[in-house]
């Protein structure tokens, strides 16, 4: 692995800097797993600080409780390193390792990729059904999708790209967790496997010990858990749609479009709603977000995902609403264009936070199993 | 802060007990002020270095386990105290521990579980979510949710009091003077540990090698005013709660961070390289209060712990690292000692040793003999390198002097008449209770019950 890539030293030395602070003071340990990760150890590697950093959900409520913050001299502002070492981790363990490029300027990289995608496939089938076929009503929906672009063609070529994106997390998390230094096995051990699920779809670690996490000052809420809860389950409910509507194509026979009605259009109608409200709330939460919080890189990578989940969403409801209009077919390819986008950007973009999370997750609760070191009573 | 105004309570002070006062007299339909002068990210006092509440309770209540009953605790404060305590304001405070907790929940403050390494408290100390300064900023919130009025970077640099009676105060703030006009005020402005001539004071040229644990804002100057007009003063003047921290600390508010928890693993010796005290003579959570005093006695207020690679681990990690060596001699030259004076020290303690079985959780049986002085558990010999060492500073956490108060939290006068609108609240007035020793949690216990007394007793002279 190229130094490049690696996490920078001057980074990883301020946060163990910080961390043996946290592991003398030990004040933070009700807000969140960080701090209980953090207390099993006298001294922190690399890997160790790389797992705390994908542990941290940045719920903030530590910045705020913590006597040592700025400007006390100790300059102690944890969520901060914590986000700075988590950026630099989606890179260092990124594959194929060149790609890691991509997380430079995230949030333009994600936004041309979604014009590039809209851009392609407008030209795409302008090009091969013409002008006209794109351009016209389509009055009986009834595989008119599938008269600009055949579904096989579809099928293939977002399954492909699907595949190769989930290939590439499930290979970054695998380098990751033998990074944070966890046997293989481990990983799937089904009480904390289970654990970690539970943790994931409770989003368990945002309610900064119960009152929920901050954002602009001291001030705990639950807008953001509840705000990006609506994201992962809309986010859950299209490819829920997406998944039923495969279904219904190979097993049954049923051809998209389908009635508004029909299973895969209500599931993803919710989900798109979802996707719209989910990621609006936080990007509102972001923009007020107390710059004392964000860890400098991953600004662009939050609002690259954040415009483009509802981007995706709303070309989809669109496309739901007007498919019997003259503008289906420029629905068909922005809405086609902007999945590409994010199925591409889905390994190399915010969306990573998830994999590596969850991963720390599950290694938080195999660690849980394992014996404290023994310290006297303070 | 709006200094034309006529307040109905004014508050001194920024901490635990301030924001008690103050919120309680809001509530009750008071107009406040409360000033504080620290800027807003130091805001706190010394509350903000806190991290639990001693607790009097029946049966296991929230995060509490177990009883802890009004007399166990009295008893436990007469330990500590040696009879220097107010025994009717005292059992007021443990009475009120009982029952506070849901006035604090009300107010934002959240509680959890003793904390890694303090689970030995899990029965008496009610631990805050994220410490003192989480405790301190939910309060904050509450109070200016309620419209208490607060005015940071304000220091009362005068009171105005006539026959008795609080007038006025007069305060700095951005520059310029100026006097403000309340029917009432709470004083709860903290002790003088920060004062650095006044410490000289007590405790002569030593105090120059004295660490300060917590704000620096707490300079005593509202405490030295009301003693300057003839309040009775209570608690030992010339005493402060001090424990021995790493002498690489910052001069202020190193708080918790700043401890080390291995002198009963290892050896503590002085600038001469020579021991000077028991390091097993107990638990380090019963002994950490004295060896502040012992560092304090000795030659430049400097003592070092020496623990070997057995030891490395067994203790919560300090802040800082050890500074570490192969050899005795190494060592010694590392910390500028006396190279043979640190041999022999080690080489007599280590040929003293009696087997014994090691055992860090008990007062186990390793012992030393004819040693003087002696180490009388945990003792093992220093042998295995890489040997470590801490230096060690006296670190002052707060100070006993305050001014005596009534059951009402009415200052007193030195005639024991008490003043009809002046209340006092928190470490500034602590000394009733806690004359001298220290147990965990007792400050903000002294300071939540005597802060919503202060409170409410104010606003019952304001409103009837």
């Amino acid at each position: 692995m190229s130094s490049a890539r690696s996490v920078a030293p001057a980074c990883l030395e301020e946060g163990r800097r910080m961390a043996s602070i946290c592991n003398a003071c030990r004040y933070c340990e009700g807000y969140c797993a960080v701090f209980p990760a953090l207390e099993r150890r006298l001294s922190f590697t690399d890997g160790d600080l790389a797992y705390l950093a994908n542990l941290c959900h940045d719920c903030g409520a530590c910045y705020y409780a913590c006597q040592y913050a700025p400007p006390h001299e100790f300059q102690l502002d944890f969520p901060k390193i914590m986000t700075q070492i988590r950026d630099a981790t989606y890179r260092q363990y990124a594959w194929p390792g060149l790609l890691a490029m991509l997380f430079e300027h995230n949030g333009l990289v994600v936004g041309l990729m979604a014009v590039a995608g809209a851009v392609d496939f407008l030209l795409g089938m302008a090009v091969f059904v013409g002008r006209q076929a794109l351009l016209s009503a389509h009055p009986d929906s009834t595989g008119a999708f599938y008269a600009l672009m055949p579904h096989a063609i579809m099928a293939w070529t977002f399954g492909a790209v699907f595949a190769l994106a989930v290939a590439a997390l499930v290979v970054a998390s695998a380098r990751f967790w033998r990074g944070i230094g966890e046997e293989p096995e481990a990983f799937l051990s089904p009480g904390p496997f289970s654990r970690a699920i539970d943790s994931a779809l409770q989003l368990e670690y945002l309610r900064g010990g119960g009152d929920g996490c901050n954002n602009r000052d001291d001030r705990p809420s639950q807008a953001r858990r509840v705000c990006h809860q609506i994201t992962v389950y809309g986010f859950l409910l299209c490819f829920a749609a997406t998944c039923v509507a495969t279904v219904y194509h190979y097993a049954l026979g049923r051809h998209a479009p389908y009635a508004f009605w029909s299973l895969p259009v209500l599931l993803g109608s919710v989900g798109g709603i979802g996707l719209l409200v989910g990621p609006a709330g936080l990007a509102w939460l972001r923009a007020r977000r107390d710059p004392a919080l964000a860890g400098g890189k991953q600004i662009g990578m939050d609002w690259g995902f954040l415009l483009l989940l509802p981007l995706v969403s709303v070309t989809g409801l669109l496309l739901l609403v007007l498919r019997e209009t003259a503008t289906m077919g420029a629905m068909l390819a922005l809405h086609l264009g902007t999945v590409m986008a994010l199925f591409i950007t889905l390994p190399y973009g915010k969306f990573v936070h998830a994999v590596y999370r969850f991963a720390a997750l599950v290694r938080y609760h195999v660690e849980r199993r394992r014996p404290l070191p023994e310290l006297g009573p303070e | 802060m709006d200094s034309s105004h006529n307040y109905d309570v004014l508050v001194l002070g920024g901490g635990n007990a301030a924001l008690c006062a103050a919120i309680n007299a809001r509530r009750a339909g008071c107009s406040v002020l409360l000033l504080e002068s620290a800027p807003k990210y130091f805001r706190g006092g010394n509350s903000r270095h806190t991290r639990n509440l001693r607790c009097m309770h029946d049966a296991p209540a929230d995060v509490l386990t177990g009883a802890y009953g009004e007399e166990e605790y009295w008893q436990d404060l007469c330990k500590v105290t040696g009879g220097q305590t107010n025994e009717e304001l005292a059992r007021m405070t443990i009475r009120h521990t009982a029952t506070c907790r849901g006035w604090m929940i009300e107010h934002g403050v959240r509680f959890q579980p003793s904390l890694g390494g303090a689970l030995h408290m899990s029965r008496t100390n009610a631990f805050f979510l994220g410490g003192g300064k989480a405790l301190i900023n939910a309060y904050y919130r509450a109070a200016e949710d309620l419209g208490v009025d607060v005015s940071y970077d304000t220091e009362v640099t005068d009171l105005k009091i006539k026959d008795g009676r609080f007038v006025s105060a007069t305060a700095a703030f951005q520059g310029d003077h100026r006097e403000i006009h309340a029917s009432t005020v709470v004083a709860a402005a903290g002790g003088f540990e920060a004062n650095l001539a006044w410490l000289t004071e007590a405790w002569g040229p030593a105090a120059d090698n004295f660490l300060i644990r917590g704000t620096p804002y707490n300079m005593g100057r509202v405490l030295r005013i009301l003693l300057d007009n003839e309040a009775k003063s209570i608690g030992d003047p010339l005493q402060g709660h001090c424990v021995a921290i790493d002498a690489r600390a910052p001069k202020f508010d190193g708080g918790i961070c700043t401890r080390v928890d291995c002198v009963s693993l290892g050896i503590v010796v002085n600038a001469q390289a020579r021991r000077f005290y028991d390091e097993g003579e107990d638990f380090w959570p019963k002994r950490y209060a004295i060896w502040g005093r012992l560092v304090a006695e000795q030659p430049n207020q400097i003592a070092y712990a020496i623990i070997d690679a057995k030891s490395m681990g067994k203790f919560i990690p300090p802040v800082f690292p050890p500074v570490k060596a192969n050899s005795v001699r190494e060592l010694a030259l590392a910390l500028q000692l006396d190279a043979h004076a640190l041999e022999a020290t080690v080489t007599q303690f280590n040929s003293a040793l009696r087997a014994g079985s090691f055992d860090h959780t008990v007062l186990d049986d390793c012992t030393t003999d004819g040693l003087q002085p002696a180490k009388t558990h945990w003792a093992r010999a220093i042998d295995t390198p890489p040997l470590f060492a801490y230096p060690l500073r006296p670190g002052i956490t707060f100070t006993y002097l305050g001014v005596a108060v009534n059951d009402r939290a009415q200052v007193l006068w030195r005639d024991d008449h008490p003043s009809p609108n002046i209340f006092a609240a928190g470490e500034i007035m602590a000394g009733n209770v806690l004359g001298r020793g220290y147990i965990a949690g007792i400050g903000m216990a002294i300071g939540t019950t005597f802060g919503h007394i202060a409170g409410t007793e104010a606003a019952r002279h304001v409103i009837g």
